[in-house]
């Protein structure tokens, strides 16, 4: 099935809520009133604010902090260094390898110190003024590409690699009639959720604490918490606070810890929530990136090989960059055959910001790379710049170039062929300012301005890949209140705002026939679900819920097989009713069930993945692949350098859309956030510094900023994943920002090796 | 100091308010409104917005005290006791709510909007909301939701 995505109100596909119709979040009334209690919301009797002072240097020796004047400041109940943390003092989602409150050494600006709790949140942030740290500056390295110099300052003690994946498949050192080069930089783009980090944590008569908290996978932090506390987990419960928006970055902790040791510190509920200014330093970023790629072709354009250096800047410590090296590597040359190939791809600590996980996860960077040198490629041989990439494509049952079979739909040619036949917006409309680059700035009418038209396809992994253990854990329970039947959902899983609540009202309310499905907070009481990335929680947790309620569905028929002396085949839930072979009905939930609930709890694995092999590269590295093609059109002031998009068209494949206008809305949202990378996002860092920590001054897509755009929606199921879907959320974002950067490029005639585009890259000034 | 102001058509009084102290933080945390949301600190994102005597303004960019003696309106007086807005319904229905964290300025903001304006165009919309930032959604079942919202509105 396709469908090209037009009003969805219109079509009127709203239905009963079941998998495939579009359904309404089960949130959003209370979410447009002001009501949903988000993390930055939470308030307790008698709470405490808790804040955190940061170091100003990107690498000093700590030689001493004296925290008296602190205090000595009324309203201050709490005054903590690291001395104070009574676990381990480490945390990390790799490795831990990042202090809780830094020791001896800071190792980038913005690095925790020190802690304060007061009853106001202004009386916490001047106290913390007021501490004393003997800093001993140190020299920082803060450029990547000297990070692994024989001379280069040691950030750890292990030295400054976090890891080199080498990949080689077929012929090495081989030649072609064809060959274009490519060196792409890629700046730090922010995640930029909306809603603060924040949390609560309260004191429990166990001696133990209840975090309240935005995050994206609650396990992972609880393990990671109990470490620093010194506690087990079953005295350290974390439930999930609302999440105002994630997109990777929350992944790492944030006042997790912090809070916790504050609130068994006062024995006060303690809430912290960040300001915009410290969420920028108090997050991982995307890494910021050097690429060098070279492609040798047949004349025709048929790629014969492909050498590629991809060198990702970590920062100072680790979180995800292991696994972003592991993607830029494995998927780093796109979604095409490419026979014999080397690759070597870095991730090195620096004493830069931290860098890890954002939407596209290692192959946002490489996109702009392999994408770039796809036009050169094409120009080199004269093909146009849409065949190139249908002619080069993966379909079904190639391999890739870590020698995987793709064992599912890749419609890499279908997807190029379906945006490039998308209608194209109408010159531009000279007599209205507003459509033109500048717009109400009003520095043209039209004099300057140049249309260019870009296309870009990408492929991404989807679920957690390189032989991890990847799995969701789901509990249903099914009951008659009132006379109706209702169905529980609990998971450990957290929505962030994509609706995977809805999805998991979908899917109970299919497998089960009921109507009613409340899905309870996700807290740590029920098994992990895996963390809310990688595009994996509708097919992983999806896959839990729907086992565990057809777990619940053949228990229920086992009761009523036996209340009506039948065999158990032939019957199924019909609604509220159980019914024979022939639809006939036998008897009611209600009866069958009485005043009992019926609950199961099944765990959720997808086919394993495998490590690759540390000398190639070679290996099944992972489980699922998604693909996507965006077209991007732009008017472009080629005097000033101002962009205009115009338009920005997409294709995407995603198997079997459970939540079709759900699915529409992320691959909105992705594109937008693909668009800001490529003209206008750059967490800018000098001498390892950051110089724009606000939104004032890093430039977020405005609504004047996004185009209309259009989007048509492939199903082509994958036959392995639960009811045949594929990860949504992350191609977007790797596809749109190369088809942008492309289209200015073909606007102003200018290589433009680097993104965000600057307006003076364009003009050549 | 003490600040007397009306929200949501109730007077409200607060004491012991730091002078520094936003509008934003006073709603939040001293009202128990939390419905606007504090996202920037700067008056570039709209989170926070709300009407004071019948202004859309960023409540973070004014002072607790500027407010007093004066009418407060937040997105948790938007809806009425015969139900939601024809704005908050419409992004409901419209898949305009995601994360929904800017949603509460968005949807004050379009009320200001279709108020003003019954049956703005596209240009109208995308200026009259350029001051609110969404990341989840990339602003196009947003302007499906405001243009819903006057369709309905423009029907007796």
């Amino acid at each position: 099935m396709t469908a090209v995505e037009t009003d969805a109100r219109a079509t009127g596909r709203l239905g009963a809520g079941r998998v495939g119709e579009d359904a309404q979040r089960p949130d959003g009334t209370l979410k447009v009133t002001g009501e949903f209690a988000y993390a930055s919301d939470l308030w307790h009797d008698d709470m405490v604010w808790g804040v955190t002072l940061r170091s100003p240097h990107p690498h000093a020796r700590i030689r001493r902090i004296d925290v008296t004047e602190a205090l000595t400041v009324p309203g201050v109940t709490a005054v903590l260094t690291a001395d104070d943390v009574p676990g381990e003092n480490a945390f990390g989602l790799e490795h831990a390898d990042q202090p809780v409150l830094a020791a001896d050494v800071v190792r980038y600006e913005g690095e925790p110190v020190a802690l304060v709790a007061a009853d106001h949140p202004e009386t916490a942030r001047r106290a913390a003024a007021r501490i004393r740290v003997d800093y001993e500056v140190l020299p920082a390295l803060t450029d990547p590409r000297r990070a692994l110099d024989e001379d280069a300052p040691p950030v750890h003690p292990g030295g400054n690699l976090v890891r080199h994946l080498p990949l080689r498949r077929g012929e090495q050192g081989r030649t072609a009639p064809v060959v274009v080069s490519v060196d792409v930089e890629v700046g730090m783009q922010d995640q930029a959720f909306l809603g603060p980090e924040s949390g609560l944590a309260v004191p429990a008569e166990d001696g133990g604490v209840d975090l309240f908290v935005a995050t994206q996978w609650l396990h992972v932090d609880q393990r990671q918490i109990c470490l620093a506390l010194g506690m087990p987990p079953e005295k350290v419960r974390v439930t999930l606070a609302g999440v105002g928006g994630a997109f990777g970055g929350r992944e790492d902790l944030s006042v997790h810890v912090h809070a916790c040791l504050l609130a068994l510190r006062t024995g006060r509920p303690v809430k912290m929530s960040y300001g915009r200014e410290e969420s920028f330093y108090g997050h991982v970023h995307r890494h910021p990136a050097w690429l060098s790629y070279e492609f040798g072709a047949e004349p025709d354009g048929t790629l014969v090989y492909a050498r590629a250096t991809v060198l990702l800047d970590g920062g100072a410590y680790a979180s995800s960059t292991g696994a972003v090296v592991g993607n830029a590597g494995t998927l780093g040359l796109g979604p095409y055959r490419i026979p014999n190939v080397t690759v070597d791809a870095y991730g090195v600590f620096t004493n830069n910001p931290p860098c890890g996980a954002m939407r596209g996860f290692g192959c946002v960077q490489a996109a702009f790379a392999h994408e770039a040198l796809m036009d050169s490629l094409a120009d080199a041989v004269g093909v146009d710049r849409v065949e190139i990439r249908r002619r080069n494509g993966l379909r079904e049952g190639d391999r890739n170039i870590t020698g995987q079979v793709i064992d599912s739909a890749a419609p890499v040619a279908e997807l190029l062929d379906r945006v490039a036949a998308l209608p194209l917006p109408p010159p531009a409309d000279t007599s209205d300012i507003r459509a033109l680059p500048g717009a109400v700035g009003n520095t043209t009418h039209g004099e300057g301005v140049r249309r260019g038209i870009g296309y870009a396809v990408t492929y991404k992994n989807v679920g957690f890949s390189e032989g991890f253990d990847d799995y969701s854990t789901a509990r249903v329970r099914l009951q008659v209140t009132g006379g109706e039947a209702v169905a529980t959902v609990h998971t450990a899983a957290a929505e962030v705002g994509q609706g995977l609540v809805t999805v998991q009202q979908q899917i109970a309310r299919t497998e089960l026939g009921v109507q009613q499905v409340v899905v309870v907070p996700a807290d740590t009481s029920v098994g992990s679900a895996g963390s809310t990335s990688a595009s994996r929680q509708t097919y992983v947790t999806g896959g839990a819920v729907q086992a565990a309620c057809a777990a619940v569905r053949t228990a229920v028929l086992q009761r009523a097989a036996v209340a009506l002396d039948r065999p158990l085949t032939g019957l199924r839930l019909d609604g509220e009713e159980v019914v024979g072979p022939g639809g006939e009905v036998l008897t009611g939930l209600a009866d069958v069930l009485g005043d009992d609930a019926v609950e199961e709890t099944r765990e959720y694995r997808h086919r394993p993945t495998h490590a690759v092999d540390p000398e190639t590269g070679q290996g099944d590295a992972h489980v699922q692949f998604a693909f996507s093609a965006h077209r991007a059109v732009v008017d472009v002031d080629v005097e000033l350098g101002l962009v205009k998009v115009v338009a920005l068209d997409t294709a995407q494949d995603v198997g079997r859309a459970i939540n079709p206008d759900a699915v529409v809305g992320q691959i909105h949202g992705g594109s937008a956030q693909g668009m800001g990378l490529a003209l206008m996002e750059e967490v800018v860092v000098t001498d390892g510094h950051v110089r724009n920590p606000s939104f004032t001054d890093y430039l977020l897509p405005t609504i004047l900023d996004m185009p209309p755009m259009q989007v048509e929606v492939l199903e082509y199921a994958d036959p392995h994943a639960p009811y045949g879907v594929r990860g949504v959320g992350e191609p977007p974002t790797i596809s749109s920002g190369p088809a942008v950067a492309a289209a200015v490029r073909d606007a102003c005639g200018r290589p433009l090796r680097r993104v965000p585009i600057r307006p003076e890259h364009i003009t050549g000034v | 100091m003490r600040v007397v102001t009306t929200v949501n058509g109730t007077e409200q009084v607060a004491d012991d308010v730091w002078p520094g102290e936003s509008l934003l933080y006073l709603l939040r945390e001293r009202l128990g409104l939390p419905g606007a949301k504090n996202a920037c600190e700067q008056g570039e994102c709209g989170s926070c917005t709300v009407h004071l005597d019948g202004e859309p303004v960023c409540a973070c960019l004014v002072a607790a005290g500027q407010a007093i003696g004066r009418s407060v309106t937040t997105v948790e007086g938007l809806s009425g006791a015969d139900g939601l807005h024809p704005v908050q319904q419409a992004f409901v229905e419209a898949g305009a709510v995601q994360c929904g964290f800017c949603t509460p300025g968005l949807v004050v903001m379009a009320s200001d909007l279709l108020a003003r304006v019954p049956r703005p165009t596209d240009p109208e919309i995308r200026e009259a909301l350029a001051g609110n930032l969404c990341r989840c959604t990339g602003y196009e079942k947003i302007l499906d939701a405001v243009r819903l919202a006057a369709s309905r509105q423009a029907r007796p």
